[in-house]
This record gives structure tokens, C-alpha cells and sequence, in this order.
């Protein structure tokens, strides 16, 4: 090792945050060549076909296949594309880098976030500050200027959220490290959080998605568990920011000081003007029961959602016991700074007992790093994890031996979330014919898909994303801590089939940001061909060419037995009276067949 | 393998697949309509925003009110007051002028005002709030699946019966996304019209769709992609593009009318709906909330509008309906310095339909004497919402275990309210505070 990288990496081990420097210094134009290739005979052995494998990788450790993709992978070979992957920071990425680039708020500091792009509460803060005159609703006596600065600052401050739901798609379109974002795509809903839980949330989201998930995706357990643990968007969203040492319970600060503190803020109280001492004293204890007080919220998701699975071997006393530890883990100035704090006097000072480990009374913040110690290390975690990756990656109902050995690869690495995903992704299960197609996409899925298939240009506005929605998975707006399903039952019903059908007519027909067909190279090479050519040319592009010769039949002609009877229906339903509801005009030949390749089966399938 | 053989193999299976049980269904489905047209529906209205309860049944007799309200209290209702009073309701309670047009709903018996209900939960997040009423599990945020969605586990699928076909419609939800009341496990179809709800290609471009699903391997999609498309044909036998509303019913032009409006032809189109949601923003009044008239007089009179034209409308039908409004909490007792109000707590409910025991407010009052507030700022909670959504489910909709679709709530059918006529055990008539 040259002298400079043993100094950066000796660096590196005592220092956080320079990851980034050390895999930027050691960047150099990878084709993936020199990484070790694993035995010549492992592609022939698999049971897909070596067709297959190479759409395969690129559905479920990309999403979906680009112009030219397929052709790339191929030359590359499938295994080293996938180490490729795996390495994702020694790959260049223009394009990903230029999308971030593009958005100012994702690159800046929480705080600056804040202040800059001020959040409602803040706003109307400031606006009360200034007589309340600037409030939306008590516009009369405003000079124009104020009400137009803070019609300005209102719409600055959605900004955020906009710039976070149009980076997100166009970076899973864009960017060449596919894999970090099919992770990104997967720890941000095992660590879900709900944007709508309050004015400020979208700001911690920017936060939260940059510095707490995307850096570990492919690093740490224990180190993305930590970085979560610490961030504002959970602390917020799982309200552990306001858990406090229920009454009675030891405190670090000097009860008396506490107490001290108690009384000034009962003093401050309005409600408390004109009442008798003992209703006095009863309001007091409701109000200390209300904003102080044990909740146990995030040590419970904590356990059943992040580490340990809801099968995991704890009970309710170890949640208790583990909320008791976090106490005090909170936010600093949530609206303004949102930066992590462990304030001591809400923390409860006493012995815990989690899991069958004790925690000495009276060590403050570091009982939480101890907690999230014992529980990335757990062996149920290893299993819950390496469960919940392989029904990502593999399928819905995981293999069993697969899991075992992911988990092993797990403990083995302490969390080596790289080796684990590696596991998985080249294990002969990840190449069955079994594993073919078998998972039902997500709308994100779906969507980020068909945009990649058919060469689109990314979209700078929130439009995309909101197509998406109405597919049924509004980004960062999952209000439960479970996060979406990551099987295909959760995602298939009546309403969802339509909506997906209906994303694929309007898609070929021109109505989706970013897609013209017509700047689509395979489109323009299918145009002047007979309609076979097209049909084989467009299930090659977007399906990888391996359909059923019944599904072939449809796209080709109208002549599909099923089709005269559908038909004959119709005309029957039709003369009834009741008019068809058709809204669109039909796309023109091809353009059809790209409709209903994307509204068939198949593509919702990855 | 060879793949030759792999394909062979699989394009066969595909073929003898393609009979899956939910095709051979289609018959059942597609052509006779279920025969639920006499089935119980419910339809709940959510008021997002946290609607300010006191103005909405306003406690006229109780002396407090007016003093924490100076500028923004309902009048007592009098002939002095005029238009500007309460509707007197029960010499109590009166309703806010706005809501006219439920007041001869109240008066024939259908309309029942419930006070001082709401969540246990002393949140005043809009968010938490929102999500223990929907979820049905106040202060357990870990539940995945809607209180709704829970009723329609436990009221039973049609598999087994020979009466009801099943009805992808048995429970939709006019919003555009899927509400968190109904998410779980149990379809449920959540679409922002009803027009909405169609394939959007030309007839023979919509025929090989529905041939690419009706062939193939039988699998999830493949199952439901054919009941979508039978779904979408009942609908359009259903024609709700021509439906005229009955009665005279007048929906107010707004989303939230032409929601209800919806509503109201499902249940009259016999698609066998049984659970209907839709919601109304803007209740969230911090700011100049005004009195008798202004921003929460035009809120409720939207509000009051559309569903005293939805009663009208469903006529006779109401027998079998119940409309449930709820909202996530009420605001402070105490009107704040803005001319408006701020997060409180309990809140108030309507339940209308035919078989609720009408002409009486509900619920105990506790009063709004400084000492009877709920953390000396907000009216207190006598009534837990899942106390009124457990009687809806155990008696309006027949479901057999309501204990399924409220873990961890500890009440039974004696904190009842008898709300509904048919209300068991603790049937002896309206509690009074």
C-alpha cells in the first residue's frame, strides 16, 4: 500500500466522515476488469439461462434494464458486473452526481436547511413576530411587500420537499450505482419514516436520507442503526425526542435543580391563572404526565422493526427497559438547529435490564450506543435482516438455506451489510429458475423501470414522483413504521392492476414527464419495420425478450381466441345503452404495443 | 436445463394455467350483479384538521363558554340571535347556524350528536392523532392495518355464501390515495372518482390488455387482473355516468360533494359496497376561525350540505346506512389570540341514519369550568371513540368479534352509548350526561 493511502486509511480509522475521501482519492475508471472473477464455472452451472442471468441482475440489483444495458452486462460478464455493484463507490457517476447537483437543498447542512427554506412553524413565528400581520389569514392592513415575501418564503420552504421527490426518482432512473440505490430504496422503508408527521419533516428528510441511510447502505449495521438512531427524523417521527424518565425514577442533574425547573415552567403556564392550590397541583401532575414521561414508541419499532423482528425472543418488560435506556435522546431546537441531543435531565438515571443484559445505573448517553451494541449483534437480528434482503432480492417466500447463510455472513462480518448483499446476489438461489421474475415490482419499481427502458430523460419537477403515488406508494409518506410491503400481495389489488395498465397507456401516448418515444433509439429503429419485428424489438427492450408465444400472439395481431370472445362481450354490454368510459385517443402502432407491453403482466413482474 | 425445454415447459403450464378459479368466476361476476341491494352500508366522513367541536354543538347553556369564547362563541339561540343563533337542539346543545340543513335531520330522529368524544391519547399532533382513529389503537403506533380494514377481516367473505357474489366494491374509499382507516390485508378500491375507475385505451387495445391478463400463469396478478376487469365492466353496467340525484338532493359543487355524490350511486348501482370513506380538509383553524359566519361556518355549511343531500338522496335507503363523521380532536375551550382556536382535545361525532335512536345528544358533558378542563386549556373526554365505532361494528354491521377490530381496548357493549335502535344488552335507552 502506497505510504499516502496506509497514512489516509490509519486516518480513517479514528476519524468518521472520511469515507468519502478515501473512496474519492482511490476513484479511478472501473469497467469492473480487474476485479477478481469467481469461478468460469459458475454462470453455465446456474439454472437460468445465461440470457436470463444478465436481466435478472439487472431487474433485481438495478432497476430494470437501459438502452444498451443488457449489451454491457453481457460483455462485462454477469458476476463481475455484480461485483461491480457491490464495490458502488469505485464507480463513476456523472450522472448521479449532476442530478444532486441540480437540487441546492439536498446539499445543504440541517441547519442551514432550516434557516434557509424556513418550515410553517417557523414561519409563522416569525410572522407573529412581526405583529402577525404577514399571516395568511389576517391579510387586511399587510403591505404588499410582506404578504408577497412570505407567499415567497412559503413556497420556499415546499421547495424541500419537491427537490427531495424529484432527486429521488431521477437519481433511481440516472445513476450507474443502481445497486446503492435499490438499497437506498430498501433501508429507507426498513427505517421508515413519515414526511407528514409535521412541517419540519421533509427538512429531516433531506438530512436523513443523505448522511443516515445512503453513506451505510453497502457498510455497517451497527454503524446505519447508530446513524439512524441519532438522526432528527426518527427521534421525531417516533417520538422518543420527548421520552422522559417517568416520575420517581433517579436523574443525572440534582433533583432539586429539576424541581427548580418544574416550578418555573408551572409558573409559566396560563391554563394555571385562577385555580385552587389542589386543582393547581392536579393540573401540574396532568401536564407532567403529558409532556414528561416514559414513551416507548421507537424502543418498540426499535426491536420488532429494526433489529430483532417481531419473533425476535423480547418481551414487553425488555421494550420498557430499552425505552428507560433512551431516554434523553433527543433533538435540540427541532425547528431551527434539529441537530441530535442527549439532554440529561430527562434521562432516566437508573439500572435496566435488556434482553438478559444489565445496564449500570448512571451512564448517560453511552447506555444507548451499549443498547444498539447488543441488539445489532443479536442473532436474531442477523436472521431478520438477512431475512428481510433475501425476500427483497430473491423472493417472496425466502429460502431457507439461503437465509441461514446470509445470516452466518452476517455474524461472521459483524454486519458487513456489503458481504451479506453479496451472499444473497451470487448464491445459486438468486439464479433459479424459481427466482425468474418472480417478484411483483413496487410502483417505484414499476415506474423507475419503464422510465429506464425506454431512455428517459429525467424529470426535474415533483410530477413523476407523483405518478407514482398514484400507483399507490407516495414516497416518504408511509405513515406506519412498518413501511411499504415487500411482497406482492401487499401491492396487487383491483385498483392497483388499473392504475398500472392505465401508467403504460399513458405512457406510450406521451403523457408522462421526460418520455418521448420519438428521442427513444430502439423506438426509431422499430418505427419502419413490419409489426413483428416491432413486437419481438419492444418485449426485447422491455421485457428481455422472454415471453409467452400466447402473450406474443396478443401484442401481434387481434386474432388471440380470448380476444373474439372479449369483444363479443362488449358489443353485447354495449348495446344495452350504457356507453364505454374511454377517455384517451389511442396511441398509433407502435406506440401501442409499448402500451401494452407495459401494462402487461409481465412488466409488473421483475 | 435447456432453455428450449425450459420454455416449452413453461409456455405449457402457461396454457393450462390459464383457466385460474377467479376466470371461471366471471360468470358470476360480470354478468348478474350481487344481490346486496338490502345489505348494511357504512360511510364514514373524516374531518382532517381537527374540526373545533365546541362551535359545531355548541354547549349554549353552559355558562363558561361564552366567557372563554368572547368573539367567537355561537349565540344562545333566540329570536334576538336570528340567523347568528344556535339550533336548539335539547335545550343544552345547540347546533352552529351553518349546519341547517342537518337540523331536520335531527329533528325527524335520524341525526344523533355525540360530545365530549374522542382519542384517549392526549396527543395534539394532527399526524398521531389521525393515525390512532384510523388505526383504532390510540397510543400504539406500531399498527399496520385500519380499524376498517380490520371490521371487513371479521365480517366474513362471500367465498362461502350462495346470496352474495363476491363484490370487488365492498369496501372503496373516494380519496385519492388509500386512507389509513382502510389499509390492511382485505381489498379495498381507493380512487379519486368513480370515473376514474376504467381502463384508458380504445376497445381493442383494452380487449388484449384484458386477454394478456386473462392468459398466463395463474398467480396474484394474473387472478386480479381479471377481476379488475370485471370490475370495471360492473361498474359501467352500474352507468354511473348517467345518474341524477333523488329527490332533489343538491351536492355542494365541491370534491367533497361530488364524493358523496359518488357514494351515493355505488349503493343505489347494487355493486354490494358495504364500507364508504371519504374526507373534508380545512379544519384547522388557528386564525380569524369567525363565528356564525366566516372560515368555520363556510367549512361546516360544505360539510352539512353535502351530507344532508347524501340522506336525501339515498331516500329509503337509509334504513340500512349509517354515516359516521369524526375528526381527529377538538381544539382548546379558550378562543387564543388570533381569533381562532389551537390543538385541544375531545372532540364530537354525528352518527345519521335509519335506525339511530334520534332526538338526543349523547354523550356526558363534563362542563368547561376551569377546574373541568382537561389540562386546564381543552373540554375533557367522557366517551372513547372506539366506544361509538365498536357499537357501529357490533350492531349496525353485524361483526362477530369486535374485539379483533379493537386489540387492546378494554370496553364492551356496556360503554355502549345506544346510539342505534337493535343495540343489545345495554339497550335501555339513551345515556344522558
Amino acid at each position: 500500500m502506497p505510504s499516502s493511502r496506509l497514512l489516509l486509511f490509519v486516518l480513517c480509522t479514528t476519524l468518521d466522515g472520511c469515507a468519502g475521501t478515501a473512496a474519492s482519492s482511490t476513484r479511478e475508471p472501473v469497467d469492473g476488469r480487474n476485479l477478481p472473477l469467481p469461478p468460469a464455472s459458475s454462470v453455465a452451472a446456474r439454472e437460468q439461462t445465461a440470457d436470463q442471468q444478465v436481466m435478472h441482475a439487472l431487474n433485481r440489483l438495478a432497476f430494470g434494464a437501459r438502452p444498451g444495458d443488457v449489451q454491457t452486462v453481457r460483455e462485462l460478464g454477469v458476476d463481475r458486473w455484480i461485483a461491480r455493484q457491490l464495490d458502488a463507490r469505485r464507480i463513476d457517476d456523472t450522472a448521479g452526481d449532476a442530478v444532486t447537483a441540480r437540487y441546492r437543498t439536498l446539499g445543504l447542512p440541517l441547519p442551514q436547511l432550516l434557516d434557509e427554506y424556513p418550515p410553517n412553524p417557523v414561519l409563522r413565528r416569525l410572522a407573529r413576530q412581526g405583529g402577525a400581520a404577514m399571516l395568511r389569514d389576517s391579510m387586511r392592513g399587510v403591505s404588499r411587500a410582506d404578504s408577497l415575501e412570505y407567499a415567497m418564503l412559503r413556497r420556499r420552504s415546499q421547495l424541500v420537499g419537491q427537490e427531495l421527490l424529484s432527486a429521488r426518482v431521477a437519481r433511481a432512473v440516472v445513476s450507474e450505482r443502481q445497486l446503492e440505490e435499490v438499497l437506498t430504496d430498501f433501508w429507507l422503508n426498513h427505517f421508515n419514516v413519515f414526511a407528514g408527521k409535521s412541517a419540519s419533516m421533509r427538512h429531516f428528510l433531506v438530512a436523513y436520507e443523505r448522511d443516515a441511510i445512503r453513506p451505510h447502505v453497502l457498510g455497517n449495521f451497527r454503524t446505519l442503526l447508530g446513524a439512524v438512531a441519532h438522526s432528527p427524523a426518527m427521534l421525531f417521527y417516533l417520538d422518543n425526542w420527548q421520552s422522559t424518565a417517568d416520575t420517581g425514577r433517579p436523574r443525572l442533574v440534582n433533583p432539586r435543580l429539576a424541581q427548580a425547573v418544574q416550578r418555573r415552567y408551572a409558573q409559566r403556564t396560563p391554563q394555571l391563572a385562577g385555580l385552587t392550590p389542589g386543582q393547581r397541583d392536579t393540573l401540574v401532575a396532568q401536564l407532567q404526565q403529558r409532556r414528561r414521561g416514559l414513551n416507548e414508541n421507537y424502543a418498540r419499532e426499535l426491536m420488532e422493526l429494526h433489529t430483532l423482528g417481531v419473533d425476535g425472543g423480547y418481551t414487553q418488560q425488555d421494550v420498557s427497559e430499552a425505552a428507560r435506556v433512551l431516554t434523553g435522546w433527543s433533538i435540540q431546537q427541532p425547528n431551527e438547529l434539529g441537530a441530535f441531543r442527549f439532554n440529561p435531565a430527562l434521562h432516566d438515571a437508573g439500572a435496566k435490564r435488556v434482553l438478559g443484559t444489565t445496564f449500570a445505573a448512571g451512564q448517560g448517553v453511552r447506555e444507548g450506543e451499549l443498547l444498539l451494541d447488543l441488539l445489532a449483534r443479536h442473532p436474531s437480528t442477523a436472521r431478520f435482516i438477512a431475512r428481510k434482503l433475501v425476500q427483497r432480492f430473491v423472493s417472496d417466500t425466502p429460502p431457507a438455506a439461503l437465509v441461514q447463510r446470509a445470516a452466518a455472513t452476517f455474524t461472521r462480518t459483524e454486519g458487513d451489510l456489503r458481504e451479506v448483499v453479496r451472499t444473497i446476489v451470487t448464491s445459486e438461489e438468486f439464479f433459479a429458475a424459481a427466482a425468474w421474475r418472480a417478484k411483483v415490482k413496487s410502483p417505484f419499481e414499476v415506474v423507475v423501470s419503464a422510465l429506464r427502458a425506454t431512455g428517459a430523460a429525467i424529470d426535474t419537477t415533483p410530477r413523476t414522483a407523483a405518478i407514482v403515488a398514484r400507483l399507490g406508494q407516495a414516497l416518504y409518506q408511509h405513515q406506519a413504521p412498518n413501511g411499504w410491503p415487500e411482497t406482492g400481495e401487499g401491492w396487487i389489488n383491483t385498483g392497483a392492476i388499473l392504475n398500472r395498465i392505465n401508467f403504460g397507456m399513458a405512457l406510450a401516448s406521451g403523457n408522462v414527464p421526460g418520455v418521448r418515444l420519438q428521442r427513444w433509439t430502439t423506438f426509431t429503429e422499430l418505427a419502419p419495420l413490419p409489426r413483428d419485428q416491432q413486437v419481438d424489438g419492444v418485449v426485447r427492450a422491455l421485457l428481455g425478450g422472454d415471453v409467452s408465444a400466447d402473450m406474443r400472439a396478443i401484442l401481434l395481431s387481434g386474432d388471440h381466441p380470448m380476444l373474439g370472445r372479449a369483444a363479443a362481450r362488449d358489443e353485447m354490454r354495449d348495446s344495452t345503452g350504457a356507453p364505454p368510459i374511454r377517455a384517451t385517443v389511442p396511441p398509433p402502432g407502435l406506440a401501442q404495443i409499448v402500451g401494452l407491453a407495459l401494462g402487461s403482466p409481465e412488466f409488473q413482474r421483475r | 436445463m435447456d432453455r428450449r425445454v425450459f420454455m416449452r415447459s413453461g409456455a405449457m403450464a402457461l396454457v393450462t394455467m390459464g383457466l385460474n378459479p377467479s376466470f371461471l368466476r366471471r360468470t358470476t361476476f360480470g354478468m348478474a350483479l350481487p344481490q346486496a341491494a338490502k345489505g348494511k352500508v357504512l360511510i364514514c366522513i373524516f374531518q382532517r384538521g381537527a374540526a373545533d367541536a365546541l362551535n359545531v354543538v355548541v354547549p349554549h347553556a353552559d355558562p363558561s363558554y361564552y366567557a372563554l369564547r368572547p368573539n367567537i362563541a355561537i349565540a344562545r339561540p333566540s329570536l334576538a340571535a336570528g340567523d347568528a343563533g344556535a339550533l336548539e337542539l335539547d335545550g343544552r346543545f345547540g347546533l352552529h347556524p351553518a349546519l341547517r340543513s342537518l337540523k331536520p335531520l335531527y329533528d325527524r330522529g335520524l341525526l344523533a350528536p355525540i360530545v365530549a368524544v374522542g382519542s384517549p391519547s392526549s396527543t395534539r399532533s394532527h399526524f398521531d392523532a389521525q393515525d390512532y382513529m384510523e388505526s383504532g389503537t390510540p397510543d400504539r403506533k406500531g399498527t399496520t392495518d385500519g380499524w376498517l380494514n380490520r371490521y371487513l377481516a371479521v365480517s366474513g367473505t362471500c367465498e362461502a355464501g350462495t346470496q352474495c357474489a363476491p363484490t370487488p366494491f365492498k369496501a372503496v374509499s373516494l380519496t385519492a390515495q388509500m386512507p389509513r382507516i382502510l389499509e390492511g390485508p382485505q381489498p379495498v378500491v381507493a380512487m379519486n372518482s368513480l370515473d376514474e375507475f376504467t381502463v384508458r385505451a380504445t376497445g381493442s387495445q383494452a380487449d388484449r390488455l384484458e386477454a394478456l391478463y386473462r392468459t398466463g400463469r395463474a398467480d396474484v396478478i394474473h387472478a386480479t387482473g381479471s377481476d379488475t376487469f370485471e370490475a370495471v365492466k360492473m361498474l359501467r353496467a352500474a352507468n354511473p355516468q348517467q345518474y341524477a340525484p333523488a329527490n332533489g338532493a343538491q351536492y355542494p359543487v365541491t370534491d367533497f360533494g361530488r364524493r358523496l355524490r359518488q357514494i351515493a350511486q355505488l349503493i343505489k348501482a347494487g355493486v354490494g359496497l358495504e364500507i364508504a370513506f371519504a374526507d373534508i380538509g380545512g379544519w384547522d383553524t388557528h386564525v380569524n376561525q369567525g363565528g356564525a359566519t366566516g372560515q368555520l361556518a363556510n367549512r361546516l355549511r360544505e360539510f352539512g350540505d353535502g351530507v344532508a343531500a347524501l340522506v336525501a338522496d339515498l331516500g329509503d335507503r337509509m334504513a340500512d346506512v349509517v354515516i359516521l363523521t369524526m375528526t381527529e380532536f377538538g381544539r382548546t375551550a379558550r378562543q387564543n389570540g388570533n381569533g381562532g382556536t389551537d390543538h385541544g382535545h375531545a372532540g364530537s361525532m354525528f352518527v345519521i341514519g335509519g335506525d339511530v335512536r334520534g332526538r338526543d345528544v349523547f354523550g356526558r358533558w363534563p362542563g368547561l369550568a376551569p377546574e373541568q378542563l382537561n389540562e386546564g386549556r381543552d373540554l375533557a373526554l367522557t366517551t372513547d371513540f372506539r366506544a361509538v365505532f365498536d357499537e357501529i361494528v357490533g350492531t349496525h354491521l353485524g361483526g362477530r368479534e369486535t374485539t379483533r377490530v379493537f386489540p387492546g381496548y378494554a370496553g364492551t357493549s356496556a360503554d355502549w352509548l345506544s346510539l342505534l335502535r337493535g343495540t343489545g344488552a345495554a339497550g335501555v335507552g339513551a345515556r344522558r350526561g
